[in-house]
C-alpha cells in the first residue's frame, strides 16, 4: 500500500495506508496510552484513553480507530489530551477498589502504571463503590469484578484468538459484568489467556492468587517441558526450603515462538515440580525394597553392575531408554555414553513420530522444513491428521491466527471433524486410518481414494481438493503420527513439487530433539545409520559399535528372556508407556533417572532423582525443528541433572570424560554455575554476566554448553546461530539427511502419545492442575470403567 | 423446548425477513417471553440452537434489554414511569399508591402472584403524564383514584 | 391510547391524519395515501433526494442531520444490498410524537421508507419500533400487510417493476438502540452497543450493506415534501429549518399534549397560548425544549424560536421536540438526580467516562438530595459533566453530562441550597428516587 505523510507532536511520520494511528505513533516513540486496544484483536474504541487531538476535528479522537490520513496533524500531549487521560483515570478508579497492596496484579498493573503516569493525585470520589463479590469460574480461572475495567480483552481474546468464546458480556451500565459461559463458571480450554491479557488484577489464577508479590520473583524466560510445540514460557520462581520455588507461569515475555499465547500446561502445569511424590534422593533396592542411598554410593554401584555386565556377556547386554523430555545435550551425550562408554548400540526412545521417514524424504533439500513462526504467515496450511487443538495447542494457535488476521487457506484432512475444522477453508473428513491412502491419492494414484471416500467425502470432492492444492504456492504442509513410512515420502514428493515447507508432529516437548540426536539403534546423530563411516566416527576417539542395536521392544524381549544383564533408563516409563510386563524387567539390573516413583521406577535396582526442564540449561528443539536454550528457574534441593548423572557414571567407570565432553581447555576445571542457573550465589552471576555478553563457560564436565559446541559441529542442521539461542530465541534448524539412506526407523514402533489439552504423559500425572482440570471435564459417570479402574492409569507414560 | 405454534409460526415467517438468524432474536425473545412469562433454561437453549448462538450469547443479549427478564413476574405487570414529565406531575406519588395499595416495593410481585410493580424510564406518554404501563397497555393522565379502581377491578375480575 | 389536543396556530402537515381512521387503508387512500409513493415511482432517485433537500427537513430523532444530506451519502453501486431503517425506538425522555404517529397514520411511514428506498435504491425497509409500543407493533404489522395484500409492497409494487420489502421489528427495551449505530447492532439481534464510526451507516450499516436510517417523524414528513414540493415544506418553517414539527408539551401546563407547529414557532406562545400556560399556583421555574438530553433555560430565556439553529444561542438544543416545562414546586437537584437516574440505567456501558460518570454523577446527587452533599460536590458534578462531554464512545453520554452542566450553571442556589444536612426546601420529604 502506498505511504502515508502525518505529523504527530510535530515529527513528521511516513507509515503505509492502513496503519492505526495507534500504531503510527508507538512506531515513532510516541506513547498513546489505552487500555482495551490490543493489537491483533478488533478494536473497540471503549477505554478512550488513547484520545488524541487531531487538527480539524473539533473532538479528541481514539487514536486506536483513527486511520492515518495524508497531512493528518496529530498532537498527543496537550493539555486537553492530558486532561481526558487523566478524567478517565478519575472515572475508573471511581469504583475500583483500591486493594492494589493485596491484588495479585499490584506492581504489574496496566491501572497502577497509567495512574501513576497520567493521573491525579487527588480522589474526588466520595460515595460507596459498586461491589460484588468474587467468583470461581473454574480451577485455574477467578473473577473479581470491583477490579474489571471493561476493557473487553478478555472476552476477545477467548473468542477471536482461542476460539473458545466462553466469556461474553452481561447487563449494561454500570452493571455491565464479564460472564462465564456456564452462568457461574466456565467450561473453556482453560488456557488462562484471559488472566494474562487482563491489565488489571480482575481475572486471575488459582495457581498463582495470592502467592506472592510480582517483585519477589525472579522472571525466567525457557521452554515448555510439555507438548512439542516449544512455547516460551516465563517462569516466576521464588526462594523456597526446597530451592527455587516457582510459583507462577505466563506470558510476560512475549519475544517467544508462541507471541501471545500459552496454554493451561504452559502456564499453570509448572507444578509437577514441586509434587509431593518428588525424589529428594537416589534409591537402592535392598531386600526387594526401594530404600534411600547417597549419590556416591549409587554411582559405583551402577558403574560396578554396567562393568559386570560388560565383563560377563559384552555390550550388547546393556540396554539404554532415553527421554523425549531431556535436552538435547543429554540425550546426545545419553547415546554417545552407550556407544563408546557402553560400547552398544542398544538405544532407543518413545518414538511419537516417523522423523527418520521424514529426513530421508527430505534428503539433501535445503529450506524444506517450515519453523513454528512460518505457520503464522503461510498464506496456506495443509492438515493432514493429528488434532493440533488438543495436541498441539500452538500450532492451532499459530494456524487460527493465521486464518484469522492473514486470511489464510487451511485444509483439514481428518477423520474427525477436529475444532480446526471451524477454520479451514476446506475439510475432507475421511474415512479414519485412511490418511496414508490420502496421500497416495495427492500423489497421483487414484485407485487410493477408493477407501478415502466416504458418506461425508465424495471423490469429486478429492479430485477438487487435490486440484485446488496443487495451485497453492507457499504452502505449509503439517502431518501427525498418522502419517509414517513411505506414506511420509510420498507427501513430501507431492509437496516439494510446489515448493512447500513441512511440519511433522511429534508428541513431547523434546521428541524431535531426542530423534535428531540419535537416540535409535540403527542412526547417529543426525539420522546417520550406524554402519555409514561418518564425521562422529572420524571425531570420536573410540569405534562406534558396527552394528545396528536393538530397538525399545527388542530390549524389553531380550531382557524378558534374561540376555539383557542392565538397562539404563533416563527419563523414561517404558512400563506404562509401551504397556510391558514389570516382571520382564525382573532379571535385569534397572537403573532409573527421573523425578518420580514412576512405574518403571518403582521395580528398578537403582533410582537417580533428576532435575526437569525448568531446573537445568541445555537447548530442546521442537516438533518444527526450533530449538531454543532452556534458562534455570527452579530448584529441588537434593537432585542432580540427566547430563552430571551420566557423566559421572562414565568416570565411575573409568572412561575419560574429556573424550565424551568436550570442556575447557588446560587448567580451567571450574563450575561456573552454569549448570544452576541465575539464583545460586557469587560464581553465577558470572555465569550471568558471560551469557548476557553472549561469551560461553564451557569449563566444566557438566557444561551442557560444551556438548552443544560438538552438536553444532557435527550434527546436520544444528550449526544454528549461537547469538540467538543465547538471547533467548528461537532458531530454526535444517532437518537434512546426509546420506539419503531410507528404510530405518520402523513405523511400527511409533506410538502417539495421545495426550490431550489437559494431559501431559508423566508430568501430567503429576500436576495438581492438570489432573483438577481433567477431572472436571471428565466426571466419572461419564467414563465407561471397569471396577478397579485407575484414574492415573490414563496419564502413565 | 417445544414452541407453541404461534410462536413457530412467527419464528418461521421472520427467519426470512433477514440475511442472518440472530437477527431474530430480540423480538423473538420478547415472544417467548410473553409466553410463557420469563426466559427460562431451556427456552433460551431452544433459540440459541435455532439461531446458531451459544447459550452464553443468548444471555448476553437478553441481559442487555430492560423489558426481557429470565424470572417470572406477577401476572398484571405494573410499571410506573418515574421519568421527568411524569415526575413534574406527581408520578412519585403515583408509585407510592402503587406500594401502599399492593403492599409490595419496587420490583417485587405480590404473595398472590398477581401484581408486579416496576419503577421504569420514560414510556412515551409524557403529554399524558403521569403513566404506567399494564403488561403491554398504557394508563394514562393517572390520579391515585385511577391507581386504586385499577387494582380492585384487576382483583375482581381474578376472583371471578 | 394517546388524546389528541389542538390549536389554531398548528400546521398540520404530519399530524394532518390524526383522528380520522387512516389505520384503514382504504382511508388513507382517500386521505391522499400512496400518491407520494406513486409520484416516486416516476422521479429519478436524484430527483427524490433534491426534493428532499429542498425542503430543509433536519432529523426529527434530535440531531438535526439534513435528511436529504443523509441520503446523498449512500453509494449509488454497492455489492450489498442496500436497507432503509425507521428508528421508531422513541425514548427521549419527555417524546411521544412518533407514538401518535404510528397510531394513527401507520402508513405514512411506511410510505416514507419506500420512498427513502426508491431514493437511496434499497430493496428492504426495516421499521423498528421499541419494544414498550406493542400495540403499535400491532398496528404497524396490520399496515404492512394490508399495503403487501394491495400489492403496494413487494413483487413490482405499482406495476413499477420494483420490488420492496417493509418488516417490523421490535426492540425490547432499551434507549440506547435510539442511536443509529446501536439501533442497527439490536436489529442484528446483538446487544445494543453502537459501533465505531467511520464507516457511517450510509456507507456500512445493516450486515455491512449501506443503510440509510431515519426517525419515524421525518420518514412521515417525506411524502407530503414529494407531493407538495421541497420548496413548500421549506417556506413552512424558518430558514435551514423547513416544516413544522411535532412539539410534545409535558409539565404541570394546563393543556399539555403533542402539537404540530412550524418550525420556528416562539417557545414562550408555545408555553402560555398553546399549552393554555402553567396550572394554577404553579409558576414557570425552566423549559427543558427539545428532550431530557438537552440543557435547561431560564424563563427569561424562553422567547426564543424553536429550531436548531435559534435555541443554542440560549445554550440549548431543539433536540426531540420534547419540550418539559418545570414548574416551581419541583426540586432542581431531583429532577437532576432523575435525569442522571435515567442516563445511567440506559448507559450501555461500553465506554468508560458515559459507564463511571453517569454512575457518580448519580451517587453524588442521591447523596446531595438527601441532605449529604458537600460545597464541592457542586463543582465536582460539573467536573465530571464536562469530562465527559464530547469524550464518550456515543452521544449518550454528552446527553448525559450537557443537561447536569446547564442545572449547575444556571441552578446553581439550587444545589446549595442542599448543602451541609439541610433537607430539600422543595418538597415536604426528601428521598432518594430509584436507588
Amino acid at each position: 500500500m502506498a505511504d502515508i505523510t502525518l505529523t504527530v507532536d510535530g515529527k513528521k511520520l511516513t507509515v503505509p495506508a492502513g496503519t492505526l494511528l495507534i500504531e503510527a505513533c508507538k512506531g515513532a516513540g510516541i506513547e498513546v496510552p489505552f487500555f482495551c486496544y490490543y493489537p491483533n484483536l478488533s478494536l473497540q474504541g471503549a477505554c478512550r484513553m488513547c484520545l488524541v487531538e487531531i487538527e480539524k476535528m473539533p473532538k479528541l479522537q481514539t487514536a486506536c480507530t483513527t486511520l492515518v490520513a495524508e497531512g493528518m496533524v496529530v498532537t498527543t500531549e496537550s493539555d486537553k489530551v492530558k486532561q481526558a487521560r487523566k478524567s478517565m483515570l478519575e472515572l475508573l478508579l471511581a469504583n475500583h477498589p483500591l486493594d492494589c497492596p493485596v491484588c495479585d496484579a499490584g506492581g504489574e498493573c496496566e491501572l497502577q502504571d497509567m495512574t501513576f503516569k497520567y493521573g491525579a493525585a487527588e480522589s474526588k470520589f466520595m460515595d460507596l463503590k459498586n461491589h460484588r463479590d468474587e467468583q470461581q469460574w473454574s480451577p485455574v480461572v477467578y473473577f473479581d469484578r470491583p477490579r474489571c475495567i471493561l476493557c473487553y480483552r478478555c472476552i476477545r481474546v477467548c473468542g477471536e484468538g482461542m476460539d473458545v468464546w466462553s466469556l461474553g458480556i452481561q447487563n449494561r451500565g454500570p452493571s455491565s459484568i464479564i460472564a462465564p459461559n456456564k452462568e457461574d463458571h466456565l467450561e473453556c480450554e482453560e488456557c488462562g489467556m484471559c488472566i494474562d491479557i487482563c491489565p488489571v488484577g480482575a481475572l486471575t489464577s488459582g495457581a498463582y492468587r495470592y502467592k506472592t508479590r510480582p517483585w519477589e520473583m525472579k522472571h525466567v524466560g525457557t521452554v515448555c517441558t510439555h507438548c512439542g510445540d516449544g512455547c516460551k514460557t516465563t517462569l516466576g520462581v521464588r526462594r523456597a526450603d526446597t530451592g527455587m520455588q516457582i510459583v507462577r507461569g505466563d506470558n510476560r515475555d512475549k519475544s517467544g515462538i508462541n507471541g501471545e499465547f500459552l496454554c493451561i500446561k504452559g502456564r499453570y502445569a509448572f507444578d509437577f515440580a514441586h509434587h509431593p511424590e518428588r525424589l529428594p534422593q537416589p534409591l537402592v533396592k535392598r531386600e526387594g525394597k526401594l530404600v534411600p542411598t547417597t549419590w556416591e554410593q549409587a554411582f559405583d554401584l551402577i558403574a560396578k553392575k554396567f562393568q559386570d555386565a560388560l565383563t560377563s556377556d559384552g555390550p550388547t547386554s546393556i540396554g539404554v531408554i532415553g527421554s523425549n523430555h531431556t535436552s538435547n545435550e543429554e540425550n546426545y551425550l545419553l547415546q554417545k555414553f552407550a556407544r563408546l562408554v557402553l560400547g552398544t548400540n542398544n538405544i532407543d526412545h518413545h518414538r511419537t513420530a516417523d522423523f527418520p521417514a521424514f529426513a530421508s524424504a527430505l534428503a539433501g533439500k535445503q529450506n524444506t522444513t517450515a519453523s513454528m513462526r512460518d505457520v503464522f504467515s503461510a498464506p496456506a496450511v495443509l492438515l493432514i491428521g493429528n488434532d493440533p487443538t488438543e495436541q498441539h495447542p500452538l500450532l492451532a494457535w499459530q494456524i487460527r491466527s493465521d486464518v484469522r488476521l492473514h486470511r489464510a487457506k487451511l485444509y483439514v484432512v481428518n477423520s474427525s471433524a477436529i475444532k480446526l475444522h471451524r477454520q479451514a477453508t476446506s475439510f475432507a473428513q475421511i474415512v479414519s486410518g485412511s490418511e496414508g491412502n490420502f496421500v497416495q491419492f495427492l500423489a497421483g494414484n487414484d485407485k487410493a481414494a477408493d477407501s478415502v471416500v466416504s458418506p461425508n467425502l465424495t471423490r469429486e470432492a478429492l479430485t477438487t481438493l487435490r486440484d485446488a492444492l496443487k495451485n497453492e504456492s507457499g504452502l505449509v504442509i503439517i502431518f501427525g503420527s498418522e502419517l509414517r513410512g513411505a506414506d511420509v515420502k510420498a507427501l513430501v514428493d507431492f509437496g516439494l513439487a510446489q515448493g512447500a515447507k513441512f511440519i511433522c508432529l511429534g508428541d513431547y516437548a523434546n521428541s524431535r530433539g531426542a530423534a535428531d540426536m540419535g537416540l535409535y539403534p540403527d542412526m547417529l546423530p543426525g539420522y546417520a545409520p550406524v554402519l555409514t563411516a561418518t564425521r562422529y566416527h572420524e571425531e570420536w576417539l573410540d569405534e562406534i559399535p558396527p552394528i545396528p542395536g536393538m530397538n525399545l521392544l527388542q530390549m524389553m524381549d531380550a531382557a524378558k528372556n534374561g540376555k539383557l544383564k542392565a538397562l539404563y533408563v533416563v527419563g523414561s516409563n517404558p512400563i506404562a508407556r509401551n504397556n510391558i510386563d514389570p516382571f520382564a524387567l525382573s532379571k535385569s539390573f534397572v537403573i532409573v533417572q527421573d523425578m518420580f516413583l514412576t512405574e518403571t521406577a518403582s521395580i528398578a535396582d537403582v533410582v537417580l532423582p533428576v532435575a526437569n526442564a525448568y531446573e537445568k540449561s541445555g537447548t530442546y528443539t521442537n516438533t518444527s525443528g526450533d530449538v531454543q536454550m532452556l534458562k534455570k528457574a527452579g530448584e529441588f534441593a537434593g537432585v542432580r541433572n540427566d547430563f552430571e548423572c551420566i557423566v559421572r557414571i562414565a568416570a565411575r567407570m573409568g572412561y575419560d570424560v574429556h573424550k565424551l565432553v568436550p570442556f575447557g581447555g588446560a587448567g580451567t576445571r571450574a563450575d561456573m554455575g552454569q549448570t544452576r542457573g541465575a539464583q545460586s550465589g557469587e560464581s553465577d552471576r558470572h555465569a550471568v554476566w558471560l551469557a548476557s555478553h553472549n561469551l560461553e563457560p564451557k569449563m566444566s564436565p557438566y557444561d551442557p554448553t560444551a556438548m552443544l559446541d560438538e552438536i553444532q559441529r557435527l550434527v546436520p542442521g544444528y550449526d544454528i546461530s549461537r547469538l540467538n539461542l543465547l538471547a533467548g530465541q528461537d532458531v530454526h534448524s535444517q532437518l537434512v539427511q546426509i546420506t539419503g539412506a531410507t528404510g530405518m526407523g520402523d513405523p511400527a514402533l511409533i506410538m502417539p502419545a495421545n495426550d490431550s489439552l489437559f494431559t501431559s504423559g508423566t508430568l501430567g500425572k503429576f500436576s495438581d492442575t492438570l489432573n483438577t482440570v481433567y477431572e472436571r471435564y471428565s466426571p466419572p459417570h461419564d467414563l465407561e470403567m471397569a471396577a478397579d479402574y485407575d484414574p492415573q492409569v490414563r496419564m502413565g507414560g | 423446548m417445544k414452541f407453541s405454534d404461534q410462536l413457530e409460526q412467527r419464528f418461521a415467517t421472520m427467519v426470512t425477513h433477514y440475511p442472518t438468524k440472530r437477527s431474530v432474536l430480540v423480538p423473538m425473545l420478547l415472544y417467548i417471553q410473553d409466553e410463557l412469562g420469563s426466559l427460562t433454561e431451556e427456552a433460551i437453549h431452544e433459540i440459541a440452537q435455532r439461531v446458531e448462538l451459544s447459550d452464553l450469547e443468548v444471555r448476553n443479549v437478553i441481559s442487555y434489554y430492560s423489558m426481557l427478564r429470565t424470572r417470572a413476574v406477577g401476572k398484571y405487570n405494573f410499571q410506573i414511569c418515574t421519568n421527568v414529565s411524569c415526575l413534574l406531575r406527581g408520578a412519585e406519588d403515583i408509585f407510592e399508591q402503587c406500594k401502599k395499595k399492593l403492599g409490595v416495593g419496587n420490583k417485587q410481585t405480590t404473595s398472590d402472584g398477581l401484581f408486579y410493580l416496576e419503577e421504569v424510564e420514560c414510556i412515551g406518554a409524557c403529554s399524558w403524564a403521569p403513566a404506567m404501563m399494564m403488561n403491554y397497555e398504557f394508563v394514562e393522565n393517572l390520579t391515585a383514584a385511577k391507581i386504586d379502581e385499577l387494582i380492585e377491578g384487576l382483583k375482581k375480575k381474578e376472583q371471578q | 391510547m394517546a388524546y389528541l389536543v389542538s390549536h389554531p396556530d398548528e400546521v398540520k402537515v404530519v399530524s394532518k391524519r390524526f383522528g380520522k381512521g387512516a389505520t384503514s387503508l382504504d382511508r388513507y387512500l382517500e386521505l391522499d395515501g400512496y400518491k407520494a409513493l406513486q409520484k416516486a415511482l416516476t422521479m429519478q432517485p436524484d430527483a427524490i433526494i433534491n426534493e428532499v433537500k429542498a425542503s430543509n427537513l433536519r432529523g426529527r430523532g434530535g440531531a438535526g442531520f439534513p435528511t436529504g444530506m443523509k441520503w446523498s451519502f449512500v453509494p449509488k453501486q454497492s455489492p450489498k444490498p442496500k436497507y432503509v431503517l425507521c428508528n421508531g425506538d422513541e425514548s427521549e425522555p419527555g417524546t411521544c410524537k412518533d407514538r401518535l404517529i404510528f397510531e394513527h397514520d401507520p402508513h405514512s411511514v411506511i410510505e416514507g421508507v419506500m420512498i427513502a428506498a426508491l431514493a437511496v435504491g434499497a430493496k428492504t425497509g426495516y421499521i423498528y419500533l421499541r419494544g414498550e409500543y406493542r400495540y403499535l407493533v400491532q398496528i404497524m404489522e396490520k399496515a404492512v400487510a394490508d399495503a403487501y395484500a394491495r400489492g403496494f409492497i413487494g413483487k413490482n409494487i405499482f406495476g413499477s417493476g420494483v420490488d420492496l420489502d417493509i418488516f417490523v421489528h421490535s426492540g425490547a427495551g432499551a434507549y440506547e438502540v435510539g442511536e443509529e449505530s446501536a439501533l442497527m447492532e439490536s436489529l442484528e439481534g446483538k446487544r445494543g452497543i453502537p459501533r465505531i464510526r467511520p464507516p457511517f451507516p450510509a456507507v456500512v450499516g445493516l450486515w455491512g450493506g449501506p443503510t440509510v436510517i431515519n426517525n419515524a417523524e421525518s420518514l412521515a414528513s417525506v411524502p407530503h415534501i414529494i407531493l407538495g414540493g421541497g420548496e413548500w415544506f421549506a417556506k413552512l418553517g424558518t430558514p435551514k429549518n423547513g416544516g413544522t414539527r411535532l412539539f410534545c408539551m409535558s409539565g404541570e401546563l394546563e393543556r399539555p399534549g403533542v402539537y404540530e407547529l412550524p418550525m420556528g414557532y416562539n417557545l414562550k406562545k408555545m408555553i402560555y397560548d398553546v399549552a393554555g400556560g402553567m396550572v394554577k399556583g404553579k409558576k414557570l421555574k425552566g423549559v427543558v425544549p427539545g428532550g431530557s438530553s438537552v440543557q435547561i433555560i431560564t424563563p427569561d430565556e424562553i422567547d426564543v424560536a424553536m429550531d436548531f439553529d435559534s435555541l443554542p444561542k440560549v445554550g440549548s438544543m431543539l433536540g426531540s421536540g420534547g419540550v418539559i416545562v418545570i414548574d416551581d414546586h419541583t426540586c432542581l437537584v431531583k429532577f437532576a438526580l432523575r435525569v442522571t437516574q435515567f442516563y445511567q440505567h440506559e448507559s450501555c456501558g461500553w465506554c468508560i467516562p458515559c459507564r463511571e460518570g453517569t454512575d457518580w454523577m448519580k451517587k453524588t446527587l442521591v447523596r446531595m438530595h438527601s441532605g449529604g452533599g458537600v460545597a464541592k460536590d457542586i463543582d465536582n458534578l460539573k467536573y465530571l459533566a464536562e469530562n465527559m462531554l464530547g469524550r464518550t464512545f456515543c452521544p449518550l453520554g454528552d446527553a448525559a453530562a450537557m443537561p447536569i452542566i446547564s442545572y449547575v450553571q444556571k441552578f446553581r442556589s439550587e444545589f446549595e441550597d442542599h448543602l451541609n444536612g439541610k433537607p430539600c426546601p422543595y418538597e415536604k420529604a426528601a428521598q432518594p428516587v430509584m436507588v
